[in-house]
């Protein structure tokens, strides 16, 4: 009984996982929009920025790695390896998260030292979309994360005391 | 020297590995990840640089513009140095727990309460050195799809300290992740061996 529970709300937790990083992934990459503001063109991309295009490698990674693991879970020689992965990979999605949340701040705000205006008053629905993905990818973060501890819980109380 | 729940180390590992030893190499480990979180937060906070450009000339007295860049202007870079000095006092608690906390009592809590807060630093430290990273990309590289400039070109010591705070703080990243696993690993191997002398006693009057 305490076997299949801990497999159902492993599998549950992964597939949320699983869907958010896939929603983060797609939305960021069909984000583009283009603007003319006074004869000056602003086309809008996620490639445009090379923090956009790591944000979307790490998360692409995670959804390959989660699609993976759902068909992986039960098998008991990959556990210690799954575990050991899955601290990896929810590091890489909390500093993908990071750093794009850094970078949309900018673009939303500005710098006013560094001379950098914002950009998202010329391409709103661009900052949306992309504000659209950076949501899910932060839930993906704590999923994982949520995940991780789960995981070391389980890893320290043995399923069978002596 | 089997293991819990089926699973099994090589024997030469439990000989090599002796509880001494590990101890002392994981306490060498966390020192020298305080060092470098320590470092990456006070090069961070302390880095600010001042410049004075000549913006124009009226007649012949030049119009000078002073500008400061200091590392609170960016917030990735203050989210850096608070989560690079979190991580730092978490390892010096880590230490001191270690050396002078062996007769506190911790009602069975100690190892889930280091390796879950082990892990939650490892997340926090990665977090904060990515942000910076990309922030410091961004400074040093522009980005001419949002009319941005490069700002180290003109504030180049800035940058280059900002780069060296980088540095120990990813060091510090690499450091907490094997701490995270020599810890586990660590308390795997010396709990089991109790474990087992346990069962032997509790069989014996059997």
């Amino acid at each position: 009984m305490a076997k299949t529970k801990r497999i159902i709300i492993t599998i549950l937790l992964r597939l949320l996982a699983f869907g958010a990083t896939l929603s983060a992934t797609v939305v960021m990459v069909t984000s583009h929009e283009s603007a003319e503001v006074m004869n000056i063109k602003f086309s809008a991309k996620y490639s445009n920025s090379p923090t956009f295009k790591f944000y979307v490698t790490a998360e692409a990674i995670a959804t390959g790695y989660g699609l993976i693991v759902l068909f992986l879970s039960s098998r008991r020689s990959f556990d210690r390896l799954i575990v050991i992965l899955d601290v990896v990979i929810a590091l890489t999605l909390t500093s993908s998260i990071s750093a794009a949340l850094a970078v949309a701040q900018i673009g939303k705000k500005g710098d006013t030292h560094a001379g950098w205006l914002p950009v998202c008053n010329q391409v709103p629905k661009f900052c949306d979309h992309v504000t659209g993905a950076l949501i899910a990818g932060f839930v993906a973060a704590i999923v994982y994360l949520v995940l991780n501890l789960y995981s070391l819980h389980v890893f320290l109380t043995p399923l069978f005391p002596v | 020297m089997a293991l819990q729940s089926g699973e099994k180390l090589p024997m030469f590992i439990g000989h090599i590995w002796s509880k001494q030893k590990s101890r002392w190499t994981l306490l060498g480990l966390r020192l020298l990840a305080f060092l470098a979180a320590a470092a990456a937060t006070l090069v961070m906070v302390l880095n600010k640089q001042t410049k004075t450009f000549v913006v124009a000339t009226i007649g012949t007295t030049p119009v000078n513009l002073t500008l400061t860049a200091k590392f609170h202007h960016t917030p990735a870079f203050v989210f850096f140095a608070i989560a690079n000095g979190l991580v730092s006092i978490h390892n010096l608690v880590m230490i001191m727990m270690d050396l002078l906390g062996s007769k506190f009592d911790y009602k069975g809590f100690q190892f889930p309460m280091i390796a879950s807060l082990d892990m939650l630093n490892l997340a926090l430290v990665s977090g904060g050195a990515n942000a910076a990273a990309f922030m410091a990309e961004l400074g040093k590289n522009g980005n001419s799809h949002a009319r941005w400039d490069k700002i180290c070109d003109k504030f180049g010591p800035y940058c280059d300290r900002g780069a060296g705070a980088l540095i120990a703080s990813f060091l510090a990243l690499a450091l907490m992740l094997l701490i995270s696993f020599l810890s586990i690993l660590n308390h795997k191997l010396v709990n089991s061996s109790s474990h087992n002398s346990h069962n032997n006693i509790i069989a014996l009057p059997n």
